[in-house]
């Protein structure tokens, strides 16, 4: 079994001198995962799912390959999975189909700490069909508010709760469990924005019982460009079709058309082949090296950054104080010391921290804050990285408060 | 660490014409969506120069400097002249090299101060492009 802590190795793009602490962003790509987008255009490509001469075939047949390491690694059965260019896309679907069926006075549900991408799709939806959304606040440490989120779904009104799995800025993962029951309680769809989970936390989808799961390839050591919209198989069958053209279509005669099967109803186009591939090797390398030993690792880490942070005179970390209520991301403001500023300095060192409301300006309106700086973990991160990030930081801040 | 050149902290720690003017001839104000900074520019126009010009705001270092050694120079300056101060000229004031990275904040003042013109002639507020391509 590979083990995390010498997978750093792996990844050409980290050399020595760069630290890299944006994964949430995206993540560095393993050698394996580069090949796999090489070979694939190199030994021969073909559109998946067309033709039925050899090579073809062979590109069909490992486009289902991945298909079903997607669908073993979530849970979900492989027509259950729809491939996507990502996160944005996927929820994107969900809203201009199913969402097209929802009436004025339906409602849908959002927390507070939603990112742009679980936001907005939902605000077109309003100016579109005339829906309320429902925000749901969260406390100071990043969890959802029980209590409103409760009440607003007992009103029988909230056809769909989206919600993230894991904040991008607070690291906080919601208790899906239970936050899914109780909505199906009421009547109210789930959709997960899996986009920072999937690569920290487990994922079961049956286990969950979520009605629409979405996430990206390049947050988890695949390729940019594709990603996943997970639904149960019931729902997408029922949901009006998304983009019309190839593949998607059973039969088109001059009187209209018939949809294809799922996945293939929501794939029209040709889909991006060689990056699906690409998707599937990261995943299948992911999940060899067990998700128990990542989440160990995002501890540690998160253990060490927390101390560390906490050092540094002036520094304020957003949400929980406590390192095992978070998992992957560490935002942050430093009084005095503007969040570009100081990453712009910790760039010129090969240190990579994003700074900004990190696409969730709502939340940071919330708090009350115009930005912050936000260090986030991949499994080739090291203690090393952060105590190197820490003392930079200090060193930044110093000089910028002078 | 070229970019925060000595200039350049001088005036972010003790940015020159901040605050607020009391009887502005025209008030406006900036945001730069990405970063969550803000910048609100008060302009007196007398015969058609720029009298005084008081700023406030928040912002990054090389934007709020940016800002500081703008507002030095338009004192004096019609309003033509103003509108004609290009990003090659805030780029020299600044005297650092600006990626592109950074050109959001090294220009947000130039953008609110053209827009403030605009706004005080009754003319709609010119978009970022038209402000960062007048030097192309």
């Amino acid at each position: 079994m590979p083990s995390i802590h010498d997978c750093r190795r792996l990844f050409p793009s980290l050399s020595e001198s760069l630290v890299f602490l944006d994964s949430a962003a995206t993540t560095q790509k393993p050698q394996m995962v580069i090949d796999a987008l090489i070979d694939a255009y190199r030994d021969g490509i073909a559109n998946p799912g067309r033709g039925v001469y050899p090579l073809a075939e062979r590109v069909t047949s490992d486009v289902h390959a991945a298909r079903v390491t997607v669908a073993e690694f979530i849970g979900a059965k492989t027509h259950e999975i729809v491939f996507t260019k990502g996160t944005t896309e996927a929820i994107n679907l969900v809203a201009r189909t199913l969402g097209e069926t929802l009436q004025a006075g339906d409602r849908v549900a959002v927390t507070m700490m939603e990112h742009h991408s679980n936001l907005v799709p939902w605000l077109q939806l309003r100016e579109r069909r005339g829906i309320e959304i429902d925000w749901i606040p969260v406390n100071k440490d990043g969890q959802t508010d029980m209590n409103v989120l409760l009440e607003m779904l007992k009103k029988g009104k909230t056809k769909l709760l989206a919600i993230t799995g894991l904040s991008n800025v607070l690291g906080i993962a919601p208790d899906l469990s239970e936050i899914i029951r109780r909505a199906h309680e009421c009547g109210a769809l789930v959709l997960v924005d899996a986009a920072q989970m999937v690569a920290h936390l487990p994922i079961d989808v049956r286990a969950l019982d979520a009605d629409f799961l979405a996430f990206s390839g390049h947050k988890i050591y695949g390729p940019m460009g594709v990603g996943v919209l997970y639904g149960k198989e019931l729902l997408l069958e029922k949901m009006p079709t998304f983009l019309g053209g190839g593949d998607m279509v059973q039969s088109v005669t001059t009187k209209g058309y018939t949809s294809a099967e799922l996945p293939r109803k929501f794939e029209a186009g040709t889909i991006s082949a060689v990056d699906v591939i690409g998707l599937g090797v990261a995943i299948s390398w992911l999940d060899s090296i067990g998700m128990d030993a990542v989440m160990k690792h995002d501890r540690e880490l998160m253990s060490h950054a927390m101390k560390r942070l906490k050092e540094i005179d002036g520094l304020q970390i957003l949400g929980s104080q406590k390192p095992d209520e978070r998992t992957g991301v560490i935002s942050f403001t430093v009084n005095n010391v503007h969040p570009h500023d100081l990453t712009h300095l910790l760039g010129e060192r090969g240190i990579c921290l994003r700074a900004g409301h990190h696409c969730a300006e709502p939340l940071h309106n919330f708090l009350k804050i115009n930005a912050s700086a936000r260090m986030s973990f991949g499994v080739y991160n090291t203690k090393e990285d952060i105590d190197t990030c820490a003392a930079a930081i200090a060193e930044a801040t110093k000089f910028l408060q002078k | 660490m070229d970019l925060y050149a000595e200039n350049i902290l001088d005036h972010y720690r003790h940015p020159r014409n901040k605050g607020e003017e009391r009887s502005p001839t025209v008030t406006h104000k900036e945001e730069n969506a990405s970063c969550g900074d803000d910048l609100v520019v008060d302009l007196v126009i007398e015969d058609g120069r720029v009298s005084n010009v008081l700023w406030r705001g928040q912002g990054c270092a090389i934007s709020q400097a940016a800002i500081s050694l703008l507002s030095e120079e338009l004192k004096k300056k019609s309003t033509d002249e103003v509108m004609s101060i290009d990003t090659k000229a805030v780029r020299d004031l600044l005297g650092v090299p600006i990626g592109i990275r950074r050109e959001k904040c090294a220009f947000l003042g130039l953008h609110a101060v053209k827009n403030a013109i605009r706004k005080a002639q009754n003319q709609d507020p010119q978009s970022w492009r038209e402000t960062i391509q007048i030097d192309k």
